[in-house]
């Protein structure tokens, strides 16, 4: 197998959430905010799975968790897109700052 | 054979970087579309990644279920409010420069915590071999009741959706 | 052999009570062979364990209801001679005339509710018969006495059938706070409610009378026996049975005329220790017994009305086995509370026949049926028999048993009223008769049918009960039945007298003769005597004015008491009441002006503080979610950096 260092790996999977997370911040559309929110997950999906290589002895472990944070990021994924079908809808709009109702 | 080894290892340095260019641009492109097809590809890429931690059903599980069907739900999605967002709008909101001051700091932070930090890295988890037998064991026996969860969310997250995205009778704008 | 499935046997009915009345729209038609259905299973259930208590076992068990203070208060089943005996009577006739009545009862649109409400009845009756103690008995007997109300009244289109209801419902409460009151009397004598605690108490007082308060236990008994006079109809609680008959037949037949009110005679019969152990109450059960057996006999005579007559018979016969029980004679009364559950069902059933067949009810109107009816005549006239005591048939034997126990206790008065009422019911029996089937059709409109074989069925098989029900009690099996029942307790015995029963089987024939006379060959004789006796003739037509003194002595006075109070209601009650308001009126304007001025200035001043302060810090809500993941984010980072710096 190909060994790389583990804080590369490491490295590598924060900065793909670190960019998850700006799109998160930033992006305008609500759908562009769950796409980011997806990048975020699958960055911690690769940390749990390099982890669960390098340093556990039993590495079913980190890819049984990474198998449920995928399960929950398609029932997110689902979940989100109806409420944002059902925005869509009501407000004819899919901007996150034009939904803005629930201030003072 | 190191010199193939050392290929490998670049190459593995090749798609990282090149799954990081794909998220720049899930997360820049004006175009939501282009952004989904960014997505993919970012996480077929990441697929690799897991084959090279020898991850391989992960690895399948990741292009059946993200790039198969939460891509194209996210795609579905697009398509049904895109023609009203123009293209030509803004996608950002004001607040960028201060997320990437923020981020900066953040990447930063964690980046030195992970170069310092001695990783338990042990030789015998690296030499265990895990197989898809083991992944399926475990998850019927010590992960069960976290499976079953899972399950219950699942349809909790089917019927909800159904629900939410249903159309109610007269609608009434807010 | 255990007995633990009786449980199920009150329970079955109830069942199907629940499925009727909630599902009865859908079930329609097959409500009723729910109803029999389970009637039958809980026949099924029920007759090996009378089997076995006839073969001398005992069953019994009970479990802890709840406490009174440190005594428990126990409920459970009590499987002993007298309970077998009425377990095994009321299944198999509740489930005969079930079946008849899913005949009788076709193409009633509330025949699903009908159902019910049997189903119901025969729960609370099996669980009555079953039950060990005074409560459970006493919750039983009052939903019997619900199930009456809702099925004389069960076409309550009629006023006649509502106020009938109303009639029974009330005028049995009188008699059902006596007994509440005195089994509470004697729970406070006692303190148990058990049958079987109080058997053994009252064994023991025998011996030694100091240890029980007699006063009390008197007046329990005499309360108690009030519950008895309310359910089985006695003098002067006798009213309500007669109006009752608005009911639908079968009901006439299941509940007012087998179970239900014998249910009172019962009542004496599980209470017989108490009614033994004190003195001075026997006379006064004898005294009501025959009274009651008498007036309605001579009642009988006259009525026109088919089912009223056999109300009165009812009422007669009830008057009957308290006679009976009044003279200690337990083993009679409850032989002849069996053998006239069953030919006086049989009695009811063909009554409902011949309604059925004819759609009158008045008997002037009837006449030459027996050709057009063979089977309800024929029935009908067997059971005429028994009832009026013409050997073999079971009536015979039990009738015989009753005047052999006043006879052998020297109680010749009664004897001789007792002979004069068998005398009476022979004639009153056949006089219906000769005047339903035989003879001419008085009234060419009645186009008379035999009904169906569903209903021809029940009374075949009721027919041959009566026929042989008596035998358990007769010589040829030695008074068996009589001494079975003695197991409980023991109480004189005598012996067979041939002189008694001469002398019941000639006045049975000799009313029966009388009738034929005057109302099949000499049919002049019958306005004669009504001429010749003007008084006797009228008292008994008019029911001895039972119910017009009870309207005037009774209602009236009650009526008037309501005015009263309702007059003192609305002057110095409705005075008070409205003074109270005014003055209420006052002080709220008073506190009004406080509330105003003091209490909600003081609030509206928080009020408006708060709205002052916040209208600074509100700013920070933007509304955008992001605004918020954005300072989350910083906050985060901020908190990453201290803790590092820090550590």
């Amino acid at each position: 197998m190909i060994v790389l260092p583990l804080s590369h790996i490491l490295i590598f999977s924060l900065v793909l959430f670190a960019i998850g997370v700006y799109g998160a911040l930033v992006r305008r559309n609500i759908i562009g905010i769950l796409i980011s929110i997806e990048l975020m997950l699958n960055a911690a999906n690769i940390n749990l799975i390099a982890f669960s290589k390098y340093t556990s002895l039993s590495p079913e472990t980190g890819q049984i968790f990474a198998l449920f944070v995928i399960a929950i990021a398609a029932t997110a994924a689902a979940v989100g897109l109806a409420i944002v079908l059902a925005l869509y809808r009501v407000r004819k709009t899919v901007q996150a700052d034009e939904v803005n109702l629930l201030k003072w | 054979m190191p010199i193939l080894e050392i290929a490998a290892k670049f190459g593995t340095y090749a798609v990282m970087a090149v799954i990081l260019i794909f998220a720049l641009g899930v997360v820049t492109f004006r175009n939501l579309f282009h952004c989904a097809l960014c997505l993919a590809a970012a996480l077929i890429g990441t697929a690799v990644i897991y084959v090279v931690l020898q991850a391989e059903y992960l690895a399948a599980i990741q292009i059946l279920l993200y790039v198969g069907a939460v891509v194209t739900l996210i795609i579905f999605a697009i398509m049904l409010t895109e023609h009203l967002a123009g293209k030509t709008a803004r996608q950002n909101n004001s607040q960028s420069l201060l997320a990437i001051v923020g981020l900066l700091g953040f990447v930063t932070l964690l980046a030195t915590l992970i170069l310092k930090t001695p990783w338990p890295v042990t030789p015998t988890a690296l030499q265990a071999k895990n197989s898809v037998m083991g992944l399926g064991k475990a998850l019927m026996g010590t992960y069960v009741f976290p499976f079953e969860v899972i399950s219950i969310i699942l349809i909790a997250a089917l019927i909800g959706t159904v629900v939410i995205a249903k159309k109610d009778a007269p609608e009434e704008p807010l | 052999m255990t007995s633990d499935q009786i449980i199920l046997v009150p329970l079955l009915p109830f069942l199907a009570f629940a499925a009727n009345i909630l599902a009865g729209r859908w079930l329609k038609n097959r409500a009723a062979w729910l109803s029999v259905a389970t009637s039958s299973v809980a026949c099924v259930i029920a007759l090996p364990i009378c089997w076995a208590v006839f073969q001398g076992a005992h069953f019994a068990h009970q479990g802890t209801w709840l406490m009174l203070g440190t005594v428990p208060l126990k409920f459970g089943y009590l499987m002993d001679p007298l309970s077998a005996t009425l377990l095994f009577m009321v299944t198999i006739v509740g489930t005969l005339i079930q079946i008849y009545a899913a005949g009788y009862m076709h193409g009633d649109p509330r025949y699903s509710r009908f159902f019910a409400y049997v189903s119901l009845f025969m729960s609370a009756m099996l669980t009555l018969v079953v039950s060990d103690n005074y409560l459970l008995f006493f919750m039983a007997w009052e939903i019997m006495g619900l199930c009456s109300y809702l099925l004389i009244g069960f076409y309550f289109e009629k006023d006649s059938a509502a106020n009938a209801s109303l009639k029974a419902f009330l005028t049995t409460r009188i008699g059902d706070v006596g007994f509440l009151l005195g089994f509470l009397t004697l729970f406070a004598a006692l303190g148990t409610l058990n049958f079987s605690e109080m058997n053994t108490l009252m064994a023991g007082a025998h011996g030694s009378h100091a240890t029980l308060n007699t006063g009390l236990l008197t007046l329990a008994a005499l309360l108690i026996f009030c519950g008895t006079i309310g359910k089985s109809a006695q003098f002067p609680l006798h009213v309500w049975l007669p109006d009752a008959m608005e009911g639908p037949t079968p009901v006439s037949a299941l509940i007012h005329a087998a179970t239900m009110v014998a249910a009172g005679v019962f009542l004496v019969a599980r209470s017989f220790t108490l009614f033994m152990a004190v003195p001075n109450i026997l006379p006064i059960v004898t005294a009501i017994g025959t009274i009651t057996a008498f007036m309605a006999a001579f009642i009988a005579l006259t009525q026109n009305d088919i089912k009223r007559i056999l109300a009165y018979s009812t009422i007669s016969q009830l008057g009957y086995m308290v006679t009976a029980m009044g003279l200690s004679g337990l083993g009679a009364g409850t032989f002849h509370l069996i053998t006239h559950a069953f030919f006086k069902a049989l009695l009811f059933l063909g009554a409902g026949s011949v309604i059925h067949g004819t759609h009158v009810q008045d008997i002037r109107e009837m006449g030459g049926l027996f050709k057009k009816m063979p089977h309800t005549a024929v029935t009908f006239i067997i059971a005429s028999l028994a009832l009026s005591g013409v050997p073999p048939l079971s009536g015979f034997w039990s009738k015989d048993e009753i005047l052999l126990s006043a006879f052998g206790a020297g109680n010749f008065l009664v004897f001789g009223i007792l002979l004069l009422t068998a005398l009476m019911t022979a004639f009153y029996m056949f006089r219906l008769i000769f005047l339903t089937f035989f003879g001419a059709a008085r009234n060419a409109k009645v186009h008379a049918h035999e009904s169906p074989a569903l209903m021809t069925g029940p009374l075949w098989c009721l027919a041959v009960g009566s026929i042989v029900i008596g035998i358990p009690g007769s010589p040829f099996m030695h008074h068996w039945f009589q001494k079975f029942i003695a197991h409980m307790v023991h109480y004189p015995e005598y012996e067979p007298s041939g002189l008694v029963m001469a002398c019941s089987i000639a006045v049975a024939i000799l009313g029966i003769t009388l009738a034929g006379v005057m109302y099949l060959k000499q049919k002049h004789w019958a306005a004669a005597v009504a001429k010749n006796f003007p008084l006797f003739y009228r008292l008994s037509f008019n029911k001895f004015y039972f119910d017009e003194f009870y309207a005037a002595y009774v209602v009236k006075p009650f009526n008037a008491l309501g005015h009263v109070l309702f007059g003192f209601d609305e002057t110095v009650i409705d005075g008070a009441v409205n003074g109270t308001g005014r003055n209420t009126l006052f002080l709220s304007e008073i506190k009004n002006w406080i509330d105003q001025y003091i209490v909600d200035g003081a609030v509206n001043f928080m009020g408006t503080a708060v709205y002052f302060l916040n209208s600074f810090v509100k700013r920070i809500q933007t509304g955008f979610v992001q605004n918020y993941l954005l300072i989350v984010f910083l906050v985060l980072v901020a908190f990453l950096i201290l803790e590092l710096k820090l550590a």
